[in-house]
């Protein structure tokens, strides 16, 4: 242990430990901008200097180690006067309109500003030439607004594993973008937005379609038919003063509804047709391997997550035979509202639209995707964040801790527990379990609390193997089976995951992959700041509200049973093949030669 | 994938003089790979070697560096674009370079660059549309003395004035090669 004091207290750190994080311990804010929790730092951003008595210069908090004896001053006036100045001068380069950017009142900057008092600028800078860059559906890049530190490097290089971004050129002019500052339509990025999520200023965001949406609603002639995501529901209520992870399901159905949606409905829903669909599959990949000695694709690997299909698509496309043909829950849902629920409320499906609300950005590249036009129309329409949903509800100037809990509308809203654990990372394997091993041994899953534990919380690879006995006949091949699952989340890992795979072969039969850290619930659209401690709260609040569900297996859920029966018939029939299943397609890595 | 490799002449030993093949020069590039994968911080000279093999540095050049060296596009486009002695374009056969160093600059480096700009047409970065001239903008050519400077290719001049600048050039656009070269013109 090493002894330090700062600010005249003193602290016992372990050896190693940074400036910053000694500080942390007793409670003393250091602010910090390029710094990424779980990272090496990196030491660009300067904003974390302190004065260390005996040093020729002020240092950078967060990544100077401690040593025995060293006597800190975090807050002296040559500490706040040089700190001072490193957000002076970004502010002075700063293409600020705070008043009508995206970020709002949540930017890290405008906040800093604010905490070193800084109420005039000493420099008129020259500013950046703004670029916006609006070529993909999810996200849009403000490169004027950018402060250049370096986060959205960090995460989409190390946590992503995608290396979309990079800075380009030195100086003054360094863009932090695209090779050769080009657009990122144009390079192999896969829409995941954590980028987005990372960025303390307003200069990578969501593509908003708040405006498309209230058009809709505002459109007598349209049946606008909303659906919302497992993960939205333990965090939303961020965005209203809650806790991270306090459930907010009633009171955001409350929301929907005087927002003027027609159909109140769940994603959820699909999420439990998704594991009748995705359950069905494996089992007969299984069966196609095992009986008929097949060539099929195995592991069977999840499709839910829209950014891991273009990470696949473009980065691993070996791969894509392996990856379930079901569509994810999003799409499901829109095909199901445009088909079935048309008929029954007998609405055009052309007079119908979907709005989808998701912690997500690829999800409105997805929901864009050609090929998603079951019904003659696209299956969903508009895709909105979190973040807009929660910008809507305060523009319709509801009082959102006032609402009361209303229940979502039938036919397209009750859900399973199971469905709700598709939020987070290991909950669809969960799920699918649950379903699969009752289908084979008419059984419950023989595990505590239906919860697969090896494959939950926030390991990055995470694996789990059931042997299966007592099969019912069907299913007698299967008998004695050690059936392994991985799961794995972040797309670094997944890259992991899929090169010890084509490395070593396969060991396993089923494989959960989400493309964002912890999985949905800390995906690229959800409230903003999203660390390990914010994933975990929101990963308890989504198992709360699993276990508190009367039904907790996707199967058990009498919609779906009655969905197959008056419409669907069986998983994997004809009508689903056509309304729920999809194909992939290899996209080009590089931007090809001139 | 097309490279434009009317700038580089074959390397060859047979001194047959003539144009390599884009097949024969990503050959080459191959090889560069190979020597500097595995050294540390081989990805500067490779990029180098690979410019002077193609004159420059496209797409499908990079798209190969970056794969070989298991780097991502981005990152080897941001090492491209951080130092001035890469380019992107195809150069001419004069590339003239302007010292933009203190010393020249102060001293009319600037004026001496707008008047070539001028000159020639093209912008820093860029290329006559003949293939002859490159226009680029170094830092220090160590002749501070002597500023402004320029170079055209490998050769120094010194002192240049922007009125001079039409001389400067024309010599490069005759049919004959230059009589005088380089020191002190
Ligand atoms: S969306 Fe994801 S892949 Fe694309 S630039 Fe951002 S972090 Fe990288
Ligand atoms: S885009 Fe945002 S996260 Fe990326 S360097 Fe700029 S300010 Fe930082
Ligand atoms: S937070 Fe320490 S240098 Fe950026």
């Amino acid at each position: 242990m090493i002894n330090v004091t700062i600010n005249n207290q003193s602290v016992h750190v372990p050896e190693e430990t940074t400036i910053l994080q000694a500080a942390r311990k007793i409670n003393i804010r250091i602010p910090t901008l390029c710094h990424m929790e779980n990272r090496e730092p990196i030491g660009a951003c300067r904003v974390c200097v302190v004065e260390v008595e005996g040093a020729r210069t002020l240092l950078a908090a967060c990544s100077t180690p401690v040593s025995e004896g060293m006597v800190i001053h975090t807050h002296s006036t040559q500490a706040r006067m040089a700190r001072r100045n490193v957000v002076e001068l970004l502010l002075s380069e700063h293409d600020g309109n705070c008043q009508t950017c995206d970020r709002g009142t949540d930017c890290e900057l405008r906040a800093l500003a604010e905490e070193m008092g800084i109420t005039d600028l000493p420099y008129e800078g020259v500013k950046i030439t703004p670029h916006i860059d609006d070529s993909t559906p999810g996200l849009v890049r403000d490169n004027a607004k950018c402060i250049k530190c370096r986060r959205c490097v960090t995460v989409c290089n190390e946590i992503q594993g995608v290396g979309a971004l990079f800075p380009q050129g030195r100086g003054f002019d360094t863009v932090i973008g695209p090779a050769f500052t080009r657009d990122l339509a144009e390079v192999a990025c896969v829409q995941c937005g954590q980028c987005a999520a990372v960025c303390p200023v307003g200069a990578i965001t969501e593509k908003n379609n708040i405006q498309d949406v209230w058009a809709a609603i505002e459109n007598p002639d349209i049946h606008v038919v909303v659906q919302t995501a497992p993960a939205i529901r333990a965090a939303l209520g961020e965005e209203f003063g809650y806790e991270p992870g306090t459930r907010v399901t009633g009171q955001m159905t409350a929301a929907l509804r005087r927002l003027g949606f027609d159909s109140v409905f769940d994603t959820n829903f699909s999420a439990d047709l998704t594991i009748m669909e995705e359950g069905t599959e494996l089992l007969t990949r299984l069966k196609k391997a095992l009986v008929d000695k097949e060539d099929v694709a195995l592991p069977m690997f999840t499709s839910c997550s829209p950014g891991w299909i273009n990470f696949a698509e473009f980065y691993f496309p070996q791969f894509l035979p392996n990856i379930s043909t079901c569509k994810s829950p999003q799409q499901m849902f829109g095909a199901v509202a445009k088909s079935y629920y048309a008929q029954k409320i007998e609405v055009d499906p052309k007079n119908m639209i979907v709005v989808a609300v998701m912690p997500c950005t690829a999800k409105k590249y997805e929901a864009a995707r050609p090929e998603m036009n079951a019904n003659g129309v696209q299956d969903v329409d508009y895709v909105l964040t979190t973040r807009e949903l929660a910008k809507m509800i305060k523009e319709a100037g509801l009082d959102f801790r006032s609402l009361p809990d209303e229940e979502m509308d039938a036919p397209l809203g009750l859900s399973s527990g199971a469905a709700d654990i598709f939020a987070n990372t290991g909950g669809v394997m969960e799920a699918a379990l649950r379903t699969a091993y009752e289908i084979v041994t008419a059984k419950e899953l023989p595990v505590e609390n239906l919860h697969v534990t090896p494959v939950a919380g926030l390991e990055g690879i995470k694996e789990a193997s059931l042997i299966i006995t007592d099969t019912i006949h069907d299913w007698n091949f299967l008998e004695g089976v050690e059936l392994k699952v991985a799961v794995a989340h972040g797309l670094g890992n997944t890259r992991r995951l899929l090169e010890y795979i084509k490395a070593n072969g396969c060991p396993y039969h089923f494989v959960e992959i989400m493309t964002c850290p912890g999985g949905c619930i800390g995906g690229g659209g959800q409230p903003r700041f999203t660390d390990d401690s914010v994933r975990l709260k929101r990963i308890a609040g989504i198992y709360a509200e699993d276990e508190s569900k009367p039904l907790r297996k996707s199967h058990e859920n009498p919609d779906i049973q009655k969905l197959y029966k008056e419409f669907l018939g069986v998983p994997l029939g004809e009508k689903s093949h056509h309304l729920l299943h999809t194909h992939y397609a290899p996209k080009q890595q590089t931007c090809p030669g001139e | 994938m097309s490279i434009d490799a009317t700038v580089a002449p074959c390397k060859c030993d047979c001194a047959c003089g003539e144009q390599a093949t884009e097949a024969e020069l990503m050959v080459r590039l191959e090889e560069v790979i190979e020597e500097y994968r595995e050294k540390e911080g081989g990805l500067i000279p490779a990029l180098q070697i690979a410019q002077t093999i193609f004159g420059y540095l496209p797409d499908p050049v990079v798209n190969r560096i970056a794969a070989g060296f298991n780097k991502t596009v981005s990152e080897v486009a941001g090492v491209i674009s951080f130092y001035s002695f890469f380019t992107r374009n195809p150069r001419g056969k004069y590339l003239v370079r302007v010292c933009l160093g203190t010393a020249c600059y102060v001293r009319g480096g600037k004026e001496v660059l707008e008047a070539i700009k001028k000159r020639l047409e093209i912008d820093v970065g860029e290329t006559t549309e003949d293939r002859q001239f490159s226009l680029e903008v170094g830092r220090c050519f160590g002749a501070c003395g002597m500023a402004p400077v320029v170079m055209v290719n490998d050769d120094t001049y010194q002192r240049v004035k922007p009125a001079r600048i039409n001389e400067l050039i024309a010599q490069f656009i005759t049919e004959e090669e230059p009589a005088a070269e380089g020191e002190n013109k």
